[in-house]
């Protein structure tokens, strides 16, 4: 049973992939629907295999560690692998509807999207760090091909300078994989940490472990390797930028805070920790400064990604050397954080995408008078504006309250300033989308109303993020369940 | 699960299911619309008084679960709850009736009765919360959902103004959460209880009590439009009056000055808060708030404005009155709170009258109304009498129990400022009245419009002699059972002897 559900998390999406590459836009895109359903149902499988019994080490193939293929198969994971399914899925609902199948290079979407969600799944479940690496690569590479889907110049401009900082994060990552390998002779993350146990700490393994984090903050886009994301984020296709915002950053930052968690009490040390909180804090006011300051309606929603990945890297500081229930509470925290801001993201680029159809234009001011037009997309809008605000009852908000509770806790009062000054930022910007919207135009308001599906799919996106908060302790439930030690090194 | 833990949450659903049905009716379904709104509205009621008869009886109603690790959601009905329940119950089916005339034939009238309900839903929530975190949810909601109310008009002016209350009341909502955040790391999670957690708690954590203390009397009175957090409420007046006289006038201030009576009595309890020192400077906030916003009214031209001024000034009375210690003057505060909404909502639906029937918006065309809409200026007339405290009516009974409980405990110094506060409440309504009914009219309203038979639309006509009416009923009948006062009376017995 565990196997199949494996291969199907794994290779189905590679199957789908090769399938669609063959054909047309439009085959493509009822292939697609139909590998959709296939893949919910083997995720929502799998999370409730895990959460029946718990989380388990797989090793694919029968190859176990330090040789084969070694998965990671915990709450977290599969919880992530359901996130994925979740938001994938209306993205490629909401694209098979949104984009025109009339461009003959479209056809690329699907094939791109199956290897996306390949790798995400790859990222999720893998346990040693060459396969993270594939994995990583994976989503790189198709999510640099799905900006330059975009078509017009500017989008293959940013698709090309989001391939270097790609390919860059990738090599400063390989580097401290090569590292870590010299070192320590495996690369499974439970086989370092085992070594760890029974050995001193040898010199230079900082180094392998500052390396990998670098890689991945640039992926990450954390601030100031930051830049690379608006651009990419701004111009791609609206259903792209929501897999691209809500999923695509959110792998290589969970690979950065796996390392972390598990390697970063031994490798690490304060000052690092503290000064990655500090990016992640400037990354908050920055982000939501600009995002204020942008008069395309993307824009504000690709910087406010730059301000909401700020949050996620506050795990850093609340889990070294604090108790171990600050620890509990920040991962919790984070988790949430992770979690509400795909579902929100998705939401608020979706329903953006319906707003820029229906007015024409993709600036702030065009969107006059749209609430009495476009209620219901510009509500999702609104909807998923309240978790990034982190305003109760929202995932945002919960994921803020344990972050608060947490910097309190461990007596790191700072970034409790960081935390509230964040949110009334973020309320800045996206109150600002609203007074727009709001503003009655005395000139004639004619919109053009998109199809019916588009404007349900950001709706059920921004609806879970506002319920997650409702939830939180039951999805967070899953997390807790204990971890069957069967197949480890 | 019985029945009783549902009926609370079946109060909160009333208005939120409402919200969403009318969100999803098309601008033109009038009829329906109506139909809904007001059906919620009076099954609404009916739960709450379900709720009252219980809570007087000892029934207790609740549910509660785990929200987030650490944390309990909960709903609650206990006396205090039943009182803002009641009072943003009957005051919006009332409102109801009068915004469905008032926004007759007006564009996005959807979208504003869906805003409309969830701002109810909120107080409703704010009322039955059990606990600060869950009081800090519906807060929040209430700042969101009526942020589309004021700037409803769409015009640049109500943009503004929507922009001041957003920067406001979301700062003010930052540092309660901050707050609330620290109380919960401190000594975790609290539900509101008669009597309050601190009586004889642990001397090491006072300061953190005092600075906690401190930033929940911060972030809530910025709702409470306590001096110097007020200036959103004047400016918020662009909204259209049914907003007004509900939100601004009734719920949104109310929920400020119920959670810091909630922190006072609930969480922190009087004796605590009290030995730490903390009610005396309340009091003389309160206090000054109540003087300076009265002098402001006195300058004011635009009659919202007035009125706005006038209630900054009248909910800080409920404020002093719970931050007296002792039990006569804190049931002269509590009552308050229902007094006071009564004669508000009535001056402001009254104000809306005039803007509408005749466009009458600032103080000096009102020469002569009286005679063109009597109806509507008696009401406005026993309004301004019951604020400025004429026996029988509303006002006085506050007033009077407020001074006596005051002069029981040896702070005489609270009867000046009511007795100059009620001079001069007389300053700047009796000017109004005068206008009113003495003056001769000008030749041509600013902008009249006909309704037919009555002096103005039915819609609009009868609220307001409503709830003139009860102003002058729960003054007069305060010694019955179940008026304002003997619920007042029953809150601050439970208060003072848990």
């Amino acid at each position: 049973m565990t196997l199949w559900l494996m291969a199907g998390l794994l290779f189905t999406p590679l199957a789908w992939a090769v399938l669609t590459l063959l054909m047309n836009f439009t085959w493509g895109r009822l292939v697609t629907w139909v590998g959709i359903v296939v893949q919910v149902l083997v995720s929502l499988g799998l999370w409730l295999a895990v959460s029946r019994d718990g989380g388990f080490y797989y090793g694919l193939g029968g190859w176990e560690a330090p040789l084969g293929i070694e998965l990671r198969v915990d709450g977290l994971a599969v919880t992530f692998v359901l996130l994925t399914a979740v938001v994938a899925s209306a993205c490629g609902w909401h694209a098979g509807v949104y984009i025109d199948a009339d461009k003959p290079w479209h056809r690329y979407f699907w094939p791109l999207f199956w290897f996306l969600w390949s790798g995400l799944n790859a990222v999720w479940l893998g346990g040693d760090l060459f396969n993270l690496y594939v994995g990583l690569e994976l989503i790189s590479l198709s999510a640099v091909g799905l900006v330059a889907l975009g078509g017009k110049a500017g989008a293959l401009r940013a698709s090309i300078r989001y391939l270097l900082a790609a390919l860059l994060g990738s090599l400063a990552y390989l580097l401290g994989v090569a590292l870590i390998y010299g070192q320590f002779g495996t690369l499974s993350i439970a086989g370092v940490v085992f070594w760890l146990e029974e050995h001193p700490v040898p010199a230079g393994s900082s180094l392998a472990l500052a390396l990998m984090v670098t890689g991945l903050a640039l992926k990450t886009a954390l601030f100031p390797l930051h830049r690379w994301l608006p651009p990419a984020h701004g111009i791609a296709k609206s259903p792209v930028s929501a897999l691209l915002s809500a999923l695509v950053v959110k792998a290589s930052f969970y690979i950065a805070a796996r390392l972390w968690l598990e390697l970063g009490e031994p490798l690490g040390n304060l000052a690092a920790a503290q000064l990655v909180g500090l990016l992640g804090s400037a990354a908050i006011v920055w982000g939501s400064w600009l995002a204020c300051r942008q008069l395309e309606l993307k824009q504000v929603v690709a910087y406010s990604s730059v301000a909401q990945i700020g949050y996620l890297f506050l795990l850093f500081p609340l889990t070294y050397s604090v108790s171990e229930s600050v620890t509990l509470q920040a991962q919790q925290g984070i988790t949430l954080q992770v979690i509400s801001h795909a579902l929100a993201k998705a939401a608020m680029f979706l329903a953006a995408g319906n707003l820029i159809l229906s007015t024409g234009s993709s600036r702030v001011d065009a969107l006059k008078g749209v609430s009495r037009f476009l209620p219901f997309s510009l509500f999702s809008f609104g909807l998923a504006g309240v978790s990034l605000m982190s305003l109760p009852p929202s995932g945002g908000f919960a994921a803020k309250w344990l972050l608060l509770q947490a910097s309190l806790g461990s007596g790191q009062w700072w970034w409790v300033l960081v935390l509230l000054v964040g949110g009334l930022l973020s309320a800045a910007y996206v109150f600002r989308i609203y007074r727009a919207s709001f503003l009655e135009s005395s000139e004639t308001d004619h919109f053009y109303h998109p199809p019916r599906s588009l404007e349900i799919i950001p709706m059920i996106l921004a609806l879970l993020s506002l319920g997650l908060g409702l939830v939180s302790a039951e999805v967070l439930s899953v997390m807790a369940l204990p971890f069957e030690e069967e197949g480890s090194p | 699960m019985t029945l009783n833990t549902w009926i609370p949450v079946l109060a909160l659903m009333t208005s939120l299911i409402a919200s969403l049905v009318i969100f999803a009716l098309p601008e033109k379904g009038y009829r329906l619309r109506t139909a809904v709104n007001l059906g919620a509205a009076l099954l609404k009621l009916g739960l709450v008084v379900v709720m009252v008869w219980g809570v007087f009886r000892g029934v207790g109603y609740g549910v509660s679960f785990t929200m987030v690790p650490g944390v309990t959601f909960v709903l609650k009905a206990d006396a205090f709850s039943m009182m803002f329940a009641g009072l943003s119950a009957v005051l919006w089916l009332l409102t109801t009736i009068y915004a469905v005339g008032y926004l007759e034939d007006s564009p996005n009238r959807s979208r504003f009765f869906g805003f409309f309900s969830l701002c109810v839903a909120s107080t409703m929530g704010i009322a039955l919360a059990g606990n600060l975190f869950t009081f800090f949810l519906f807060y929040e909601m209430l700042t969101l959902s009526t942020y589309p109310l004021v700037v409803h008009r769409g015009t640049e002016k109500a943009l503004k103004a929507g922009r001041t209350y957003v920067i406001y009341t979301l700062t003010g909502g930052a540092v309660l959460l901050l707050a609330i955040a620290w109380l919960h790391g401190v000594v975790g999670d609290l539900p509101f209880r008669e009597g309050g957690h601190f009586t004889g708690s642990d001397p090491d954590i006072h300061r953190s009590l005092t600075l906690i203390f401190i930033l929940l009397v911060a972030g809530l009175g910025v709702k409470a439009a306590i001096f110097p957090l007020h200036g959103w409420l004047p400016q918020a007046m662009v909204a259209p009056a049914p907003v007004s006289a509900l939100l601004h006038a009734v719920a949104v201030v109310k929920a400020g000055a119920f959670g810091i009576v909630r922190v006072v009595h609930d969480v922190y309890g009087v004796d605590a808060s009290s030995a730490l020192g903390l009610l005396e400077p309340l009091a003389w906030l309160a206090a000054f708030t109540i003087i300076y916003a009265s002098v402001r009214a006195l300058w004011q031209v635009d009659l919202k404005r007035r009125l706005a001024f006038s209630t900054v000034s009248q909910v800080s009375y409920i404020i002093l009155g719970v931050s007296i210690f002792g039990p006569v003057a804190a049931v002269g505060g509590l009552v308050h709170l229902l007094h006071q909404g009564i004669m508000k909502i009535t001056l402001f639906f009254c104000a809306g009258n005039y803007a509408e029937t005749l466009g009458i918006h600032r103080i000096d065309e009102m020469d002569g109304a009286g005679r063109r809409m009597p109806g509507t200026s008696v009401a406005f007339t026993i309004g301004a009498f019951g604020m400025i405290g004429a026996p029988p009516l509303a006002g006085f009974i506050t007033k009077w129990t407020m001074g006596s409980g005051a002069l029981a405990v040896n702070m005489d110094w609270v009867v000046v400022v009511l007795v100059a506060s009620s001079l001069l409440n007389a300053a700047y309504f009796l000017p109004v009245l005068y206008r009113l009914w003495f003056r001769k009219p000008a030749a041509h309203w600013p902008h009249e419009r006909q309704w037919g038979r009555l002096e103005t639309s039915a819609w609009l006509f009868w609220p307001p002699l409503l709830t003139a009416v009860m102003t002058v009923m729960v003054g007069v009948l305060a010694s019955l059972p179940f008026s304002p006062l003997s619920w007042a009376e029953l809150i601050v017995l439970r208060e003072y002897s848990p």
